[in-house]
């Protein structure tokens, strides 16, 4: 038998209706960084909460260095060397590192909290793990990157044997991610092992040694990052044979302008400044550039969400000002937020009442705005056939719904206020690899009936894969246009890191 | 797509849905079975009139709990509302009126400048909710003591010096005295077509509606064009002229007034919203909740009264029924 760090066998859990785990094995060599892919709802987080001892499952062993072990909570998953980086970093924000990295465990002297002798450890692990961070500063005062150092720090001094990490660069820049890779080669090095979960792909290629595929809960899979390619890996997840990434583009963009942006500046002086840009008449105008580069704000501030100093907006010829999101729907815009979570679902209310948060007024009569349960069902019904979103019905509530199908009512939701313009921020974040595709093919038809879309993305392939034309953005300024033909992923970062001065460009 | 909840309501499922109701009722049946003689029409006539006026307070916190807030000053409103309309709607013969001089002026004058007082103090709430962004719990709280303040202000003028004010005239507390179909209180009737326009408002407008999208997600109403600190602020203005309507048919109920009213009137509310399915953390809630809450609540409240419970035992019941309710509708709720 093989020697491994971490084997996991029979693993089943069921929530009420789903079996999330449906007796899924895993064996991870040790000082190996082993990479979990899925899509959405294939079980990846269910099967880490039960490592890290968060959920309980129903049946199956977990084993360390052939010794099985019962992982009751968190503090027996810690006490046997497991350690978990969450996917959303949740550090007491008024409390500082020393704090955050010892709580639940501070030293003692006495009764009291020795304060000398864990700053003394934090000092030393913070100093070995090569952060320049004071361990006085607070967690508010940090960025997302250095957070997550931090709790590696914290995984570290735990003396983990096993890191989880989930989805950890899903808010780092380009350089942030390097760093964050360059310390779990040096954690490999020292002979620890991550289990590295991601929806980005070619992440994956650049660092896992293994990967392991799962879907519908069942384990599919492990390879050598060798042995396998990103197509193959795509069609394991999606368990069908999935050939092209993005859908055909076969119509021509007009020349009709239908958004002029020009001279557009934030009223914060850290954002963006003098952005012009157009957008046509069936064309899908790609917004790339790094994490912090300003680009979510410029788009909010075209939606009246965010306050600008100057600048001004043309729609179809006539100038119009977006004070708050009501004018900007008046005038034909519309905005798929970057946070779905945050800012898109209502998720206590059905399918059919997030549908029609937009337009509700337009299908309202008389001065009491009564609205006619018939027309919103129909209403609710049709935009769900023509989206092609999944639910039981259009009375489920949107929570119920995956993350694919939750963005397609949302998108369903703007196209009954018909914009003129569709902005679109990271539409297919968080959104598995087969209903990605449906949403790319709803933009193209979008495009093609006339809209003219705008996309913010961070993520490569798409950007290069969607879009006519793109702008890259950099700290707040328009770097370059870019036409999709002669478009490259060099091209692109070239331009998203123009303006970044020598002196910031490291962590 | 994957993980569908499949639509199944086990027996299990359904008992810890309707858990809480489910006591209450076999509380109910226990109070009956003590004490059969509370299955009398009287019983149930006196427990309709008093469900009534808490009926109307309870729809009136539904607005506000719907959007995430609440209303501590809502108890007092009712009573600072009682006030003024009793104030001015004392019979010209009663001997310590509160303005001597005061002519028979009709009925609606009072009525109208006390449901005007009390919606100025909604759309306060609203602005320190909506625009200040103040806590709904601490600046109603702060408008609690307030608006005791201005009651106890107003009823301590001279003549009356802080006396409870009485001698209502016929043309308010017929409001209660009318009898309707076999003896029920018009009060019952009352408080029936004001449940029937709120669910209408809640269910069937466009304002109803973004009630629940803020309530249920204020970003995402914001990003969808909705206008959040509008539908904030008419919520509160609508509670308020809701509760202002209840501590005014207190009045004709009891045929008096005094700064005393009103109070903890918003707890009895909030505890039968809670009972009823209102989900504290805003946009759950019915309206058929509210009533089944408020009706539930009053039966065991006069019924542990009836059967001879101890007062202070009451409290303590009751206060466990709040406590079991948050505690379930948080397992409920908390997801994600």
């Amino acid at each position: 038998m093989e020697n491994y760090r971490l084997k996991v066998e029979h693993m089943s859990k069921a929530f009420p209706g789903v079996q999330a785990l449906d007796d899924v094995r895993l064996s991870i060599k040790s000082g190996t960084v082993h990479a979990i892919v899925g899509e959405n709802g294939a079980g990846k987080s269910t099967l880490m909460n039960c490592l890290f001892g968060l959920y309980h499952p129903d049946s199956g062993t977990i084993a360390i260095d052939g010794n099985e072990i019962q992982v009751t909570d968190t503090n027996t998953a810690l006490e046997n060397g497991i350690s978990m980086i969450h996917q959303e970093l949740k550090p007491i924000p008024f409390l500082n590192l020393i704090d955050n990295i010892w709580i639940g465990r501070f030293s003692k002297k006495g009764f009291v909290v020795d304060e000398k002798e864990m700053r003394r450890k934090t000092v030393d692990l913070l100093a070995d793990l090569n952060f320049d961070i004071s361990p006085q500063t607070l967690a508010k005062d940090l960025s997302v990157s250095q957070l997550q150092a931090v709790e590696i720090a914290k995984a570290i001094s735990y003396d983990a044997k096993i890191i989880i990490m989930d989805e950890a660069t899903s808010s780092l820049t380009l350089t942030e991610t390097e760093h964050l890779f360059t310390l779990i080669r040096r954690l490999k090095n020292e002979g620890r092992t991550i289990l590295y979960i991601s929806h980005r792909l070619e992440e994956i290629f650049e660092i896992a040694d293994e990967v392991t595929v799962m879907r519908d809960g069942k384990y599919i899979g492990t390879w050598a990052i060798g042995d396998v390619t990103i197509d193959q890996l795509i069609n394991y997840m999606v368990g069908r044979d999935l050939k092209k990434r993005f859908p055909e583009k076969n119509y021509q963009t007009s020349d009709e302008i239908i958004l002029k942006v020009s001279n557009f500046t934030s009223a914060d002086q850290k954002s963006f400044r003098d952005i012009n840009f157009e957008v046509h008449k069936g064309e899908i105008f790609g917004i790339g550039g790094l994490v912090g580069s300003k680009r979510t704000e410029l788009i909010e501030s075209i939606f009246g969400l965010r306050e600008i100093a100057s600048g001004s907006l043309e729609i179809n010829g006539k100038q119009v000002k977006n004070e708050n999101p009501q004018e900007a729907i008046k005038n034909g815009f519309a905005l798929l937020t970057e946070e779905r979570r945050a800012s898109g679902i209502i998720p206590m209310l059905t399918v059919e009442e997030n549908v029609l948060v937009v337009s509700n007024k337009k299908y309202a009569n008389g001065m009491l705005g009564y609205i006619r349960k018939s027309v919103t069902e129909k209403v609710a019904k049709d935009t769900c056939t023509k989206l092609d979103v999944r639910t039981a019905s259009i009375k489920t509530l949107i929570r119920n719904l995956s993350g694919g199908n939750q963005q397609k009512v949302l998108v369903g939701r703007w196209l009954l206020a018909q914009p003129n313009v569709l902005i679109l921020d990271e539409p297919t974040r968080g959104v598995d690899v087969g209903a990605k595709f449906e949403i790319y093919k709803i933009m193209r038809e979008l495009a093609k009936a006339g809209n003219a879309i705008i996309m913010v993305t961070s993520e490569m392939p798409e950007l290069l894969g969607m879009s006519d034309r793109l702008a890259i953005m950099c700290e707040g300024r328009l770097a370059g246009m870019l036409d999709h033909d002669c478009a490259t992923q060099v091209g692109v970062l070239k331009l998203a890191t123009k303006f970044i001065q020598k002196s910031n460009k490291s962590t | 797509m994957n993980g569908k909840p499949t639509k199944k309501t086990s027996i299990k499922d359904f008992i810890f849905d309707k858990a809480l109701i489910l006591v209450l009722i076999a509380m109910i049946a226990s109070i009956v079975i003590i004490e059969p003689a509370f299955l009398q029409w009287r019983v149930i006539k006196d427990i309709l009139t008093q469900s009534s006026i808490k009926l109307i307070v309870a729809i009136g916190l539904l607005f506000t709990l719907l959007l995430g807030g609440t209303d501590l000053s809502g108890g007092r409103q009712v009573g600072l509302a009682a006030v003024i309309v009793a104030s001015m709607s004392q019979t010209a013969t009663y001997a310590g009126r509160f303005y001597p001089n005061l002519p028979q002026i009709p009925i609606i004058i009072p009525v109208v400048i006390a449901i005007a007082v009390v919606a100025v103090i909604g759309y306060a709430n609203g602005l320190m909710v909506a625009k200040l962004k103040m806590a709904p719990f601490i600046a109603t709280f702060g408008m609690m003591t307030i608006v005791y303040g201005i009651n106890s202000l107003y009823i301590s003028q001279e003549p009356n010096r802080g006396q409870p004010i009485g001698g209502i005239r016929e043309g308010l507390t017929f409001l209660s005295s009318t009898k309707v179909l076999g003896e029920i209180s018009l009060l019952v009737f009352i408080a029936i077509a004001v449940t029937f326009v709120a669910w209408f408002v809640l269910n069937k407008t466009v304002f109803g509606k973004n009630i629940y999208a803020v309530g249920g997600n204020p970003d995402a109403a914001r990003v969808s064009g909705v206008d959040v600190k509008k539908v904030i602020v008419s919520a509160f203005v609508i509670e308020s002229i809701l509760v202002g309507f209840a501590g005014i048919l207190e009045v004709a109920r009891t045929g008096g007034a005094n700064s005393a009213y009103g109070f903890s009137y918003e707890f009895d509310a909030i505890s039968a919203c809670v009972v009823g399915g209102v989900s504290l953390s805003g946009g759950i809630g019915k309206i058929s909740g509210v009533v089944i809450g408020v009706i539930i609540f009053t039966i065991i409240s006069y019924g542990l009264a009836f059967i001879g419970v101890n007062p202070n035992w009451q409290l303590i019941i009751k206060g466990l029924i709040i406590c079991s309710a948050v505690a379930l509708d948080m397992k409920k709720h908390a997801y994600a």
